[in-house]
């Protein structure tokens, strides 16, 4: 019997006649899916102010992990960005295909596109990236990319030291769970909660380690 | 079946918890280091877990999907087997830690690689994979800010998720400028015992070795069966460094990771951020699903020992474990007594029920380990699926072999308490030789009165007293 067989076998002795589980989903499940679930973080707030305690809520979370934070208006994202590219001094800015044009203003910087592929040194030569994302999380402060168009394969917002990310209103969900309902797992994900960092050194979290040292987050309304 | 390895050495199943515990806490350094490490996350743990209203609803989730999933596992093995065919990985099969480390070795050495990247991984750590390798000519670079420490103190792990709890800032500043030289790029001399240069000089160590190591060895928190996906969630980076950039990827996982649904991650990617490091959401998780970027990609499912776990009633509930370690931070005796005094790469209350069930109880420290243990239960209360750690403890402690003198001396009692007159005559046995019996008891006895006084025994018993005074009344 080869091993596959063995362990499916084994498997199989073990739990036979053990009773099966039903799965109780009491806790609070993304918005309209469960049933009488009242939307997360906005007090039951359905009303005209929801979005903007959704956003407010997103921008404390992000700022917990020392990420760097804007709220604007959609028309303010290009300036905003300027300004924060400005102060990094980047000088080579990595932009995956099908960010909108719109981000972006000709800076005093070069562009670095992927096509063809950017060699791991190459990425690592550079200052910085930006990107849009698939998915934010309020709750959690987190932000999730899934190499969809203005956000490129993985590895281009790994090597970078800087992430500048613009996350649109629409894409911010309140809880988990409204972003697993929302994200396809045959895509590679990346969850971004805050810039790189660890606990390993007497469990206190320290930012920066092998991760962009630098997360800022612009927020466009 | 040979015996289940749990990655620690030979020597150190020599000896029984209580001996290495009773050296541990003479050690004042460790137990400064642990107590400051537990207590700093216990605190971060209550506070981001107390904003979940839905906490105690998400635990019973997690706990219930993951029993479902035991019960099915077979099938969903074989469905997940199919999704990352489908998509393009290869999956292999290993019924022991001697078949895992032959198959990882004949994947890397088919690479042509004589080096490989590591991220964090209890089931490569349970295995012993990096001396497997070394054994056949390959050296794995563990990346882990804390693993790091580990391999290059010479050490053993100490805690699951910060294998280097045991070491402060001080002793971690030493470690790096004394050995990283030998592995690499060596710590800058004026290296600080600031966490942030610390970090700063694993950075700079590690970050050639990313960008040109073409082989990647990993574990996984969660495997779903109805996609193929997996799933690592880390902090440091170094985790999507091997995902992303190697161009051939392993992962070693064991059976019970498995997922059936996708859906089923809104339920774990909540509970194991906040029990784990006690952060809302960690810094960075990844999934992906099969060959992904163009990578080759192999997934070795791993028994080694947890079938046997699993057709126990009471203790299988263990292969609930996600890894949090949310059990070792609230524990009295591992803050104590450390991870290292457990003897195998899964310490603390959670080890002391896995370890034993995983290794059987063939050894005189696998057979005390379920006595590691108070029986408070804080641990039971943290635990994200609800595991039951007290009731197998109790379990496992009716199924070791207890010492000679402790079953002499139970069933000595027994025979005594079975019978009313018996025990009757015992009793004025015992009165009238009162002044005789020592303070402390001789030979193995001792072990009882070391820490404790024997009682008092009373010149009469109570039942003696009420036939002699009709209960007080004459």
């Amino acid at each position: 019997m080869n091993s596959r067989d063995m362990i499916l076998a084994r498997v199989r002795g073990a739990v036979a006649g053990a009773p099966d589980v039903e799965v109780p989903r009491a806790y609070r499940g993304a918005a309209g899916v469960t049933a009488g679930v009242t939307p997360r973080d906005t007090g039951g707030d359905t009303g005209p102010n929801a979005d903007e305690r959704l956003i407010d809520l997103f921008a404390e979370r992000l700022r917990d992990y020392r990420a760097i934070v804007h709220v604007v208006a959609e028309a303010e994202v290009a300036s905003v960005v300027a300004e924060a590219l400005g102060r990094r001094e980047i000088r080579r800015l990595v932009v995956p295909e099908g960010l909108p044009a719109a981000w972006l203003d000709r800076g005093p910087y070069d562009t670095v596109g992927d096509d063809p592929e950017l060699s791991a040194a190459d990425l690592d030569g550079t200052d910085g990236v930006i990107t849009g994302c698939a998915v934010a999380i309020a709750e959690t402060g987190t932000i999730v990319l899934d190499a969809g168009p203005g956000q490129g394969r993985r590895a281009l917002t790994l090597l970078p030291d800087y992430h500048l990310c613009v996350v649109r209103a629409g894409q911010l969900v309140s809880g988990v769970p409204d972003a697993v309902a929302r994200l396809a797992p045959e895509r590679p994900l990346t969850w971004i909660s805050g810039p790189s960092a660890t606990s390993d050194i007497e469990l206190n979290r320290v930012e920066g380690v092998h991760g962009p040292r630098t997360l800022e987050v612009v927020i466009s309304t | 079946m040979s015996r289940t390895f749990l990655g620690m050495p030979a020597r150190a199943l020599e000896q029984s918890f209580p001996s290495n515990a009773a050296k541990a806490v003479r050690d004042s350094q460790l137990r400064f280091n642990l107590r400051k490490a537990t207590h700093t996350i216990r605190d971060k743990r209550a506070s981001v877990v107390g904003e979940l209203p839905d906490w105690e609803e998400l635990r019973q989730a997690g706990k219930a999907i993951k029993d479902h999933t035991l019960r099915n596992l077979d099938r969903y093995l074989i469905q997940l087997e199919e999704a990352v065919t489908a998509a393009g990985g290869r999956v292999h099969w290993a019924r022991d830690a001697d078949e895992a480390n032959r198959i990882v070795a004949g994947l890397v050495k088919a690479t042509g690689e004589t080096e490989v990247v590591k991220v964090k991984s209890m089931a490569t750590q349970e295995i012993g994979l990096n001396d497997a390798l070394a054994a056949e000519g390959v050296t794995a670079y563990e990346t882990d800010l804390a693993e790091l420490i580990v391999q290059l103190g010479d050490d053993w792990p100490s805690h699951i998720l910060v294998p280097a709890i045991h070491r402060s800032r001080a002793e971690i500043r030493e470690i790096f400028l004394e050995r990283m030289g030998e592995w690499g790029r060596a710590a800058p001399e004026d290296l600080t015992d600031d966490p942030r240069a610390l970090a700063e000089a694993a950075r700079l160590h590690l970050r050639e070795r990313f960008l040109s190591t073409k082989v990647a060895i990993s574990g996984a928190n969660f495997m779903i069966a109805e996609s193929g996906t997996l799933v690592v969630l880390e902090s440091e980076g170094n985790g999507r460094m091997c995902l992303t950039l190697p161009r051939t990827l392993i992962s070693v996982v064991g059976i019970e990771k498995v997922l059936p649904t996708w859906r089923d991650l809104e339920v774990f990617l909540q509970l194991l951020p906040r029990s784990s490091t006690g952060e809302r959401m960690n810094p960075y998780t990844s999934t992906w699903t099969g060959a992904t970027e163009g990578q080759d990609f192999h997934l070795v499912l791993l028994d080694n020992g947890r079938t046997d776990v699993l057709a126990d009633e009471v203790g299988r509930q263990a292969l609930r474990c996600i890894r949090c370690s949310a059990c070792l931070n609230v524990c009295p005796v591992y803050e104590r007594a450390g991870g290292h005094a457990y003897g195998s790469v899964y310490p603390g209350p959670i080890g002391a029920i896995l370890t034993p069930q995983l290794r059987g109880l063939g050894s005189e420290l696998d057979r005390s380990l379920p006595y590691a243990s108070s029986l408070c239960g804080a641990c039971y209360e943290v635990c994200p699926v609800a595991i039951d750690i007290p009731q197998v403890l109790v379990d496992l402690r009716a199924k070791a072999r207890h010492p000679r003198a402790e079953r002499l001396g139970m069933a000595a009692a027994g025979w005594i308490f079975n019978r009313p007159g018996r025990l009757a005559r015992a009793q004025r046995a015992g009165g009238r030789l009162r002044r005789f019996v020592p303070k402390r008891l001789p030979g193995p006895m001792s072990a009882w009165t070391d820490t404790r006084d024997i009682p008092d025994i009373p010149r009469e018993s109570f039942r003696d007293w009420w036939d002699r005074t009709g209960g007080g009344s004459r």
